[in-house]
C-alpha cells in the first residue's frame, strides 16, 4: 500500500515536471508559433538567478518564485525587442536566431558561473509514508503545477486580457483593427512564456547540478510534450504531460532508468505517426 | 589604420616568423611534457585540479635543476570534457609536438580513446586516476587505486556498519560496469547479498524514482560509483528523501573530486569511502604539498585525491628519467621496472614491476563536516585484482584491459 503511494506520487512528480519544464514553450510555440530553441538556456538562467539570489541572501522560495521568473521574464522581453519582433511570422529564422541565442546564453553563463556543477539543497525534507521516505519537494513541484496550469487557465478563459492575447494569436488583424496592437500584446506573451521558463528552471535547481549546458537536457522533452499537445493550449499541455509522464514512469520502475527515457521517446514517435496534429487535434478540439 | 595588400602580407609573415621561432629553437632543449584533461566542461571539477597539480609538480621539478640537466616544458591541451578531443589531441601531442611523456585521461573512456595511439606511436603514458582496474599495457604506467585496493577494503568496512544486503547504483559506461561487478564479487566474498544493480547514463540526473525503488528492495547499504556532476544530484535527492538516517551508504567515487564539500555537511556526513588522499592526512609531506599548492596560485582545500595521483605520477616519472639517464621510451620503462617509489602527499607509492600499477597505503574513511575523517588506514596494498591477470615480465606484448568474470 505504502509502495503504491509512493509510485503514485514519483508518477505525478514526473507528471509535473513535464508540465513544469514545457508550460513556457507551450505559449511561445504554442500560442506564438515561435519556434524557441533558447528555452532550455531560459530555463538555465533560472536556474542561476535562484542559485545567485540565494547566495546573496535572498529567502529561496521568494528566489524561486518571484526573482528568477522576473528577471529571466525581463531578459526575454530584451530579446524580443532586439531579435524575436523581426522575425514573427518566419518560421525558420526564429530556429536559427534563437539557436544562435542559446549558444550565446550559454556562453555568457560560462563567462559569468564557470563552466563548474553548483547548486543548492532542496529546502523542504524528506518525510516518511509506512516503510518508505519520499522527497518532500515532489509535493511542492506538484503543487506548483497544479497552481501554474489553474493560472493558466483562469488568465486566459477567465480574463479580459487572456481574450485580447487570445485573439491576437488567432487574428492579429482584427485584433488590431479593434484597436489592440498585436505587437504589444506578443510582447507581453513572450515575457509570460519566458518568465514561466525561467520560474520551471529555478524550481528545478535544487534537484540537479547546475551548468551551463544544462538546458539542452530539457529542449527535448519540452518541444516532444508541447508538439504532441497539440493546438489546445492546457488541456494538450495536460494530456502529452500526463501521458509521457506515466509511460516514462512505468517503465523506470518496471526495468530501469534508461528505458524509461526510451520508453517516452518510443510512445512520442508512435503517437505523432498516429496523431499528426497532437493529441488536441484529434481529441478534446476547441478546448483551451 | 588601412591595411593594403602588401602591408597584410608583410605583417603576417612576419606574425608566422615569430609563432614557429620558440618552437624551433627551444625542442632541442626541454623536455616536453604532454598533458590532456577536461579543464572546462562537466568533469572540470577533476581536471582543473589535476592542472594545477601537474603544474605544481613540473615547476618544483624545474625550480630543483630539471631533468638530465634540462627544464620540463607543460604541453597541455583542455579537452573540454569531450571525449572526442582526446583521440584528436593525443595524435596531437604525438605528432606534431613530439612530446617526451603524456599525462593525463579522467574518465577510463578517455583512457581507452588515447592509449591505444600512444601504444602505437611509442610514446610514454601515465594515467593517474583511481579506476577499474585490468590495464596490461607496457606502454602505460597507473598510480591510481583500483578495485582490489579500494573495494576490497570499502565493501567490509561498510557492510560491517550496516549489514548484508547492497544495493549498487553505478555509471553506465566501462568505470561503473566493471565496478560494480568486482563490487558484487566483495559483497558475496563477504557473505552479502546484492539485492539490486542500476546503471545511469552521465547525464541523468533524477534519481527520484531510483530511491523509491531502491526502497522497495530494502537494502542495508547502498554502493555508489557515480561520476560527474550530474551524478551528485543523487546524494542531493538521497538527502532531500530523508534516506541518510535510514539506509548506509557508501561510495567508491564520491571525493575524488571534492564532491563532499560541493553538498553541505547534512548531505554528505556519513558517507563511507576509501581512497588514497584525504586532505585531512597529518603527514609532513601533505603540509608542505598544501603550502606549495597554495603558493602556485590553487585554492586552498582544492586539492583532491585525483590531482593528488597526478602529482605522484609527475614525480614517478621524473624518477624514472633520473635513473634511466635518458628520455629514451624503452630506457625509462626499464629504469621505472626496476620498482620506483616515491613519496608524496598520499604517502609511498611504489611502481608494481609486473603490473605498471601503483602499491600504495589506503585510508577508510567517513565524510564529515566536508571534510574526510581517517578511520583506518591499510598501508602499501598492492594492485591483486591487476596482479591476477596481468604479467608484463612475462608477457611484455600484452596489450589487454582485463575484466572480471562472476
Amino acid at each position: 500500500m505504502d509502495l503504491v503511494f509512493v509510485i503514485i506520487v514519483e508518477m505525478l512528480y514526473a507528471v509535473a515536471s513535464l508540465v513544469l519544464i514545457s508550460a513556457g514553450l507551450a505559449i511561445v510555440f504554442g500560442m506564438m508559433k515561435i519556434i524557441n530553441l533558447a528555452h532550455g538556456e531560459f530555463m538555465m538562467l533560472g536556474g542561476y538567478v535562484t542559485i545567485t539570489a540565494v547566495s546573496l541572501g535572498a529567502n529561496v522560495f521568494i528566489a524561486m518564485l518571484i526573482i528568477a521568473p522576473v528577471i529571466v521574464g525581463l531578459i526575454g522581453l530584451v530579446v524580443e525587442r532586439l531579435v524575436i519582433r523581426h522575425l514573427y511570422g518566419r518560421l525558420v529564422d526564429t530556429m536559427l536566431a534563437t539557436w544562435g541565442l542559446s549558444l550565446f546564453f550559454i556562453g555568457l553563463a560560462t563567462t559569468i558561473f564557470g563552466n563548474t556543477t553548483t547548486g543548492i539543497s532542496t529546502p523542504i525534507s524528506g518525510f516518511t509514508v509506512g516503510d518508505y521516505q519520499v522527497n518532500g519537494y515532489n509535493f511542492f513541484i506538484i503543487l506548483i503545477a497544479i497552481v501554474l496550469l489553474g493560472l493558466m487557465y483562469a488568465v486566459l478563459k477567465g480574463t479580459r486580457l487572456g481574450l485580447i492575447a487570445r485573439g491576437a494569436m488567432q487574428l492579429p488583424d482584427m485584433a488590431a483593427a479593434l484597436g489592440y496592437s498585436p505587437e504589444r500584446i506578443y510582447m507581453a506573451t513572450f515575457f509570460c512564456g519566458s518568465a514561466l521558463s525561467g520560474l520551471a528552471g529555478a524550481i528545478l535547481a535544487p534537484l540537479v547540478g547546475l551548468v551551463p549546458t544544462s538546458g539542452g537536457a530539457y529542449i527535448a522533452k519540452a518541444f516532444i510534450t508541447v508538439i504532441a499537445g497539440g493546438p489546445s493550449l492546457i488541456t494538450g499541455l495536460m494530456a502529452s504531460s500526463g501521458l509521457f509522464g506515466l509511460i516514462n514512469q512505468i517503465f523506470t520502475f518496471a526495468v530501469s532508468p534508461v528505458m524509461g527515457e526510451v520508453a517516452l521517446l518510443v510512445a512520442a514517435v508512435v503517437l505523432l505517426r498516429l496523431l499528426p496534429q497532437g493529441v488536441t487535434g484529434k481529441f478534446f478540439r476547441g478546448r483551451m | 589604420m588601412s591595411i593594403n595588400r602588401r602591408h597584410f602580407l608583410a605583417s603576417a609573415a612576419a606574425a608566422t616568423g615569430i609563432a614557429m621561432l620558440p618552437r624551433a629553437v627551444m625542442a632541442a632543449d626541454t623536455i616536453k611534457l604532454g598533458s590532456v584533461l577536461d579543464v572546462s566542461g562537466i568533469f572540470d571539477a577533476y581536471g582543473k585540479p589535476m592542472d594545477v597539480a601537474m603544474r605544481l609538480a613540473v615547476s618544483q621539478i624545474n625550480a630543483a635543476g630539471g631533468l638530465l640537466g634540462k627544464q620540463v616544458e607543460v604541453v597541455g591541451y583542455d579537452t573540454q570534457s569531450d571525449m572526442a578531443l582526446y583521440s584528436q589531441y593525443a595524435q596531437q601531442l604525438v605528432r606534431e609536438d613530439k612530446v617526451d611523456v603524456v599525462h593525463g585521461g579522467i574518465l577510463s573512456a578517455s583512457r581507452e580513446a588515447i592509449r591505444q595511439t600512444l601504444h602505437k606511436n611509442k610514446t610514454l603514458y601515465f594515467y593517474n586516476v583511481l579506476y577499474e582496474g585490468g590495464v596490461c599495457d607496457r606502454n602505460i604506467f597507473i598510480n591510481g587505486v583500483t578495485p582490489a585496493q579500494q573495494a576490497e577494503a570499502l565493501v567490509p568496512y561498510a557492510m560491517g556498519k550496516s549489514g548484508k544486503k547492497v544495493y549498487i547504483v553505478a555509471a553506465d559506461y566501462n568505470y561503473g560496469q566493471i565496478t560494480a561487478r568486482w563490487l558484487q564479487k566483495f559483497i558475496a566474498d563477504n557473505g552479502g547479498e546484492t539485492v539490486g544493480v542500476d546503471f545511469f547514463p552521465l547525464d541523468v540526473s533524477d534519481f527520484g524514482s531510483t530511491i523509491a525503488k531502491i526502497q522497495t528492495a530494502g537494502p542495508d547499504l547502498v554502493i555508489a560509483p557515480l561520476v560527474g556532476g550530474a551524478h551528485l544530484s543523487f546524494f542531493r535527492q538521497w538527502a532531500a528523501a530523508g534516506m541518510k538516517d535510514r539506509i548506509a551508504l557508501a561510495s567508491t567515487t564520491l571525493g575524488v573530486g571534492n564532491e563532499h564539500k560541493v553538498l553541505t555537511a547534512e548531505e554528505g556526513n556519513g558517507i563511507m569511502v576509501a581512497y588514497n588522499y584525504s586532505q585531512e592526512l597529518d603527514t609532513p609531506e601533505n603540509v608542505a604539498f598544501k603550502e606549495a599548492w597554495v603558493a602556485a596560485g590553487g585554492d586552498a582545500g582544492g586539492m583532491h585525491e585525483l590531482s593528488v595521483s597526478n602529482y605522484h605520477g609527475v614525480l614517478t616519472w621524473a624518477e624514472g628519467v633520473r635513473l634511466a639517464g635518458s628520455l629514451e621510451r624503452d630506457a625509462v620503462v626499464e629504469a621505472l621496472e626496476t620498482g620506483v617509489s616515491i613519496t608524496g602527499p598520499g604517502g609511498k607509492v611504489t611502481v608494481d614491476p609486473k603490473t605498471h600499477h601503483a602499491i600504495l597505503d589506503v585510508h577508510l574513511m567517513d565524510v564529515e563536516n566536508q571534510g574526510m575523517r581517517v578511520v583506518e588506514t591499510l598501508p602499501q596494498r598492492q594492485p591483486i585484482d591487476t596482479q591476477a591477470v596481468c604479467d608484463l615480465s612475462a608477457n611484455p606484448d600484452d596489450n589487454t584491459q582485463y575484466e572480471i568474470q562472476i
